[in-house]
Formats: C-alpha cells, structure tokens, sequence
C-alpha cells in the first residue's frame, strides 16, 4: 500500500486534532450540564484537586463514569460499524441492524433466568456471546445464497431475526418472570454506570480498538473487493475471522453494558469517510472519536432535555438515525 | 376461465377453514385464566351459566376471540394487497412500518388529547388511520424513483428501517410524559390485544365488511398489478388509481386492526403466502384462503399467548412473530 501522501497527512492530522478538540469540549460541556447545572469551577476541582462538596461529588461519582462510558461506548459502536460496513461493503451495516443487539438481548433474558447467579461481569460475558450468536445467524442467513453480501438481504434478514430474538426474549422475561430485571439492565443506557463496570469495560474495547487498528489495512483493502485483497495475497477468511472478532468485542460489551443504541453505528462511519476518505487506517480513529462525541451530544440532551427527568439515550439516537438511514438507504438503493 | 376442479379445491379449502377456526375458537373459549369447562359452554351461551360463568365467556372471553379473528383477518388481507401491488412476497404491515406510524399517532393523540371514555374508542383508530397513511405515503416517497418506478425490495428496505427509527420516536415522546403511559405503549407495541371488548368489535367490523367485497371485486386487477407494469399497463389498468386505492384500503385495514390490537407483524405476511400455497395466486381464490387463516392464524397465537404465562399471559403480537419471523427467514433464504 502506497505510503500516505504529505500534504493529506497534515490535512488528516488536522480533522483528528479538531476531533479531539470537539470530544474534549463535549466532555466538559456534559459534565457541566445536567440536573443539576454545575460551575465549571467545580468540575475543574472535582478533576484535578482532592477537595469534597456536594457538587464535587456528583461530578465524581454519577456523571463522570457516566460520561467516560458514554465516550467508551461511543467510539466502540462506530469502530464496530466502520468494521461491519468495510468488510461487508454494505453502507447500511451497523451493530443495532444486524441483529447484534437483539442476540445480546436475548442472552441477557437467558442469563437472568436461568443463571441468575451470574453476576456484573458474568452478564456482560454472556451479553457479548448472545451478541456473538445474533451476528452469525444474520450474516449466515443473509449469506447463504451464492451471490455474497447482498446488502439489502443482510439487512432484511437482520430485521427480521431481531424481531425473532426480540420476541424470544420478551416470552422467557414474561414466562420467567425476569423482564424487568431484563429491561432495567437493557433500558437504563449509561445511567448509573459506575467505576467498577468501567472497570470491565474498558479494558476490553481499548483492546478491540488497537486490535482494530492493527487490522485497518487489510480492511481497507478489503473495502474495495473480495478479489482484489485475494488477488494482493490477503488470506482473506482469517482476515474476515479476526475483524468479526473485534466486532462481537465491541459491540457486545457495549450492548451489555447500554443495551439498544442503533443507528450510531450506521451513522458516524460515513460521518467520518466524510471527513477523512476511505482509508480506513484513518476512518477507524476518526469514527471512534466521532461517535464518542455524538454520544456525549445525545446523552447531554437526554438528560437535558425534560429535566429532572431523562430522555432514553437510545430513543435520541433513532430520531437523529431516521433521516441519515433514508439517505443512506436510497442512495445504497440506487447503487444495487 | 378458472378451472372448475381448482374452483372446487378452494371451496373444501374454505369449509376445512371454518371447521378450523370454529374448533380453535370453543378451544379457547374454555381455556383461561378463570376456569370455565367445556361442558358449561353451550348452557351459559344459551343464558343458563352463574353469573361468573357469563361474565368470563360473554364478557372477556368472546369479545377477545372476536377481535384477534377480526384483526387476523384484516390484516391478511392489508398484507396480500401489499404483496399484490409491491409485486414483494416479503411485504407486511407491520414490517414496512405502517405499525409503527399508527403507534406514533396513538401515542401522540394518547399524550396531547384529553381521554374522554365515549369518544376515545371510536377516535383510536380514526387516529392510527391517519399515522399509519403518513407513514405509508412517506414510505412510498421514499421509495419512489422517477424511471425505475417501485423498487419491492427497496421499500421494505426503508420500511423496516423507518419502523425502527419511529420506535425510537415513539419512545422519546412517551418517556417525557409519565410512567403508567409508558406502561401502555410498550404494551401496546408488543401487541397485546388490548382493546378486547365488545365496542372495539364495532370499530374494527364496518372496516372488514366494506373493505373485503372492494378488494374482491378488485381482485383481477389485483392478479394484472402483479405481473409487472408494462404488463398491467399493457392490459388497461390504470396504474396509479389503481394502487393508490389498494394501497389506502391496505392502510385503512392494517390501522384499524393494529389500532385495536397494537403491533402485530408478520400475520399479514405467512397468510396470503400459505393461502397461495392452498389454492394458487390467483387473488380471487386465494384472498377468502388468506382472510380465514389469517384470522386462524391470529386467534391460535392468541390463545397459547394468553395461557403460556400467568397472570398477562405472552402478547399475541409476541407469539405472532415468534412463529412470523422464522417462515419470513425462510422466505429470504428461499428467494
């Protein structure tokens, strides 16, 4: 691959360096904002000295983990569905679409049924196989006919198994009892994330991001064409085998730890091939800091919007999706 | 000329169908929550039950069993016209997003109007009527490309995306009012009939006895629509009246029975299918087929939903897609 030219180069580090200006400008306007409206005197102190008020407190203990998460999920997804979208070549991929989130759904009903002795990190565990599962059954069904990655099967076959997976899980929370415990884990977004679930959680997408990173090249080769990374002599089934791999690690510990967020991974992927083109050793980065930046946008107005009361994270995300999904889907439509 | 013996073919289809349909029925007339055996049926429909016995079968249990066959069958029929002029065997209701529009307009009616016990009956599914063709024009626009016409595939395509995103809208709204409302959509949403009393069955009928001699009588037109355009054009149809008058009586029909139930996908689509699979495609054979399954197919995920789980039971439009979606999957793999 052609070594990146100069004058883009500088050009790229300048998008990124604006990127992390915005995520950074994001992250303190959240911290600020909120149920209580908090001096940025105060979030200062509660970062950077060892002092204690109530104010302080707040910061440290509901809204930082809070927002950490928010960022950590946010880049995870969008790193997931640049992923998904590279190498299925499908621009209207992403995690909530294709049947990801309803497997991890459905695994959480599962595990509180059943093991209800599971635990924070065992639920997790299971959220990302019940992730993992979801995913395979999608690209197994809208693979199996000899023409490859149709975009729209993948996707009708993606909506279709959520409904399924959906509908399994809300039998066994009824029939078990448990759907409430189901729909608090599932329902409650980034609320009330504490440090002891960052604990888990950021371990594992920090890894899934630099594994991601590792594998950016090969990806993008394999964004352009099946044929083309063979023909470059890319294997390319272990190539396709590993990026899936981080793809289940970051969406499923997302999806486990704020449950349904679609559309955040459909979205940022083309906000950022906007900005950077379709290299993607520099789409991924990019993604990731965009999408953390969305969803500390989205999680600010949620918790803005009606306040003291929250809007669902999640809920904000579709409305913002739906117009960026029709666009995407008529301009995919007119491609195939 | 339709050959006598498949004409013949349909009829035993359609007397089978009954026979099913009023055996499932005295099934689950007995079977519930209140217990009420068999053997009390016929004297307590005869006015000779206790007073609880008329209670549980006259109040609760009749009223329920004639909506969810009502809707059955309303939305089957939505769903064959749907598939007839989408030229998509993959088009339903509830997957290409007129639920959701429906659900959209109840919550924000639910949300923004006074409930007032009389009216609030009859205005639900003038409400979800109006939502649902919104979504459906919206989704038609959308999918509409000048040259190239309606691409079937596309139009679920952004149907099923635009079904998600009006979830999410649906929720947004709800969760800035309060929490017992919150409670009645996601109950609503997941389809359980929750509208199972004798006046919701006055709301859904008129829509069913005018709209099924329509799509009938329009049933040829219907078999011309799907062969193609040029075909149809080829042949003297007036394309676009054409649609747009099946199109509103599929909304019209899928709102009414959704507006009375809540969500329910995927009835709409196994009926025609399995009802072409009977007695061939031919619209006017086999819509009677997918009306009385429909209807079947609706009041037996009703009844094992209701008693699979105590005390609520598992929403009808749960058990709908738990049988619905694996055969839509089926279909894809297939096509």
């Amino acid at each position: 691959m052609k070594p990146l030219g100069r004058p883009r180069r500088a050009a790229f580090v300048w998008t990124m360096t604006a990127g992390l200006a915005v995520m950074a400008g994001m992250f303190v306007v959240s911290l600020v904002y909120g149920a209580a409206d908090i001096p940025f005197r105060d979030v200062w102190q509660a970062l950077f000295s060892r002092e204690v008020n109530d104010q302080i407190l707040i910061i440290r203990e509901i809204r930082l983990p809070r927002e950490i998460a928010a960022m950590v999920v946010g880049a995870a997804l969008a790193a997931a569905g640049a992923i998904m979208q590279g190498m299925t070549r499908n621009p209207l991929a992403d995690p909530g679409l294709l049947g990801i989130t309803a497997g991890a759904n459905l695994a959480l009903a599962v595990g509180f049924a059943f093991f209800p002795a599971l635990g924070y990190f065992g639920m997790t565990v299971a959220g990302s196989i019940g992730a993992a599962l979801g995913m395979l059954l999608v690209l197994g069904i809208g693979t199996s006919r000899r023409d490859g990655w149709s975009p729209l099967r993948l996707v009708l076959a993606g909506s279709a198994v959520s409904f399924f997976l959906y509908a399994l899980a809300e039998a066994i929370g009824i029939a078990f009892k448990v759907s409430k415990d189901v729909s608090m884990w599932t329902a409650g977004g980034i609320m009330g994330t504490t440090w002891r679930q960052l604990a888990v959680i950021v371990p594992i997408v920090a890894a899934g991001l630099i594994a991601a990173m590792l594998y950016a090249r090969q990806l993008t080769v394999l964004s352009l064409s099946e044929e083309v990374a063979a023909g470059l002599g890319q294997r390319t089934a272990i190539v396709k085998a590993a990026l899936s791999v981080v793809v289940i690690l970051l969406a499923g510990v997302s999806v486990a730890l704020v449950g349904n967020m679609a559309f955040i991974g459909l979205m940022v992927p083309h906000i950022a091939r906007a900005l950077v083109g379709t290299d993607y050793r520099r789409v991924l980065p990019m993604a990731a800091v965009a999408g953390a930046s969305l969803l500390l946008l989205a999680d600010t107005l949620a918790r803005t919007i009606g306040k003291p009361y929250e809007v669902p994270t999640a809920a904000i995300i579709s409305v913002l999706g739906i117009p960026f999904f029709l666009f995407i889907a008529r301009r995919g439509g007119q491609r195939s | 000329m339709i050959a006598k013996d498949l004409v013949r073919k349909q009829r035993r289809w359609l007397i089978g169908l009954l026979g099913l349909i009023a055996v499932t029925a005295v099934v689950s007339m007995g079977l519930g929550y209140a217990s009420l055996s068999f053997d009390r049926l016929i004297p307590t429909l005869l006015g000779q039950g206790t007073f609880k016995e008329e209670f549980v079968l006259l109040k609760i249990r009749l009223p329920r069993i004639a909506i969810t066959l009502l809707a059955g069958m309303a939305l089957a029929l939505s769903g064959a016209i749907l598939q007839g002029i989408t030229r998509n065997e993959l088009a339903d209701p509830g997957i290409i997003g007129i639920n959701s529009g429906a659900g959209v307009a109840v919550t924000l009616y639910y949300i923004f109007f006074p409930i007032d016990a009389g009216v609030f009956i009859y205005l639900v599914p003038v409400v979800a009527f109006i939502g649902a063709l919104a979504a459906a024009i919206l989704i038609w626009l959308a999918a509409y490309r000048r040259g190239s016409g309606l691409h079937p595939l596309r139009l679920v395509l952004i149907g099923a995306g635009s079904s998600i995103a009006l979830s999410g809208l649906m929720i947004v709204l709800i969760s800035s009012v309060d929490r017992f409302k919150v409670d009645f959509i996601a109950k609503w949403l997941a389809g359980s009939i929750w509208g199972a009393d004798w006046p919701f069955v006055l709301a859904l009928l008129p829509w069913l006895v005018a709209l099924v001699p329509f799509v009938l009588l329009r049933a040829h037109r219907l078999n011309l629509l799907e062969l193609g355009e040029p075909e149809a054009i080829g042949l003297g149809v007036p394309l676009t009246r054409e649609r747009v008058w099946l199109l509103l009586a599929a909304v019209a029909l899928a709102a009414a029975a959704v507006s009375v139930t809540g969500g329910i996908a995927f009835v709409g689509l196994m009926a025609p299918h399995i009802a072409k699979r009977l007695v061939g495609p031919r619209h006017q054979l086999s819509i009677p087929i997918a009306i009385l399954i429909g209807g079947w197919l609706l009041l037996v995920a009703d009844t094992i939903g209701r008693n699979a789980a105590d005390p609520d039971g598992i929403a009808a439009g749960t058990m709908a897609a738990l049988i619905g979606a694996p055969y839509f999957l089926y279909l894809l793999m297939r096509k």
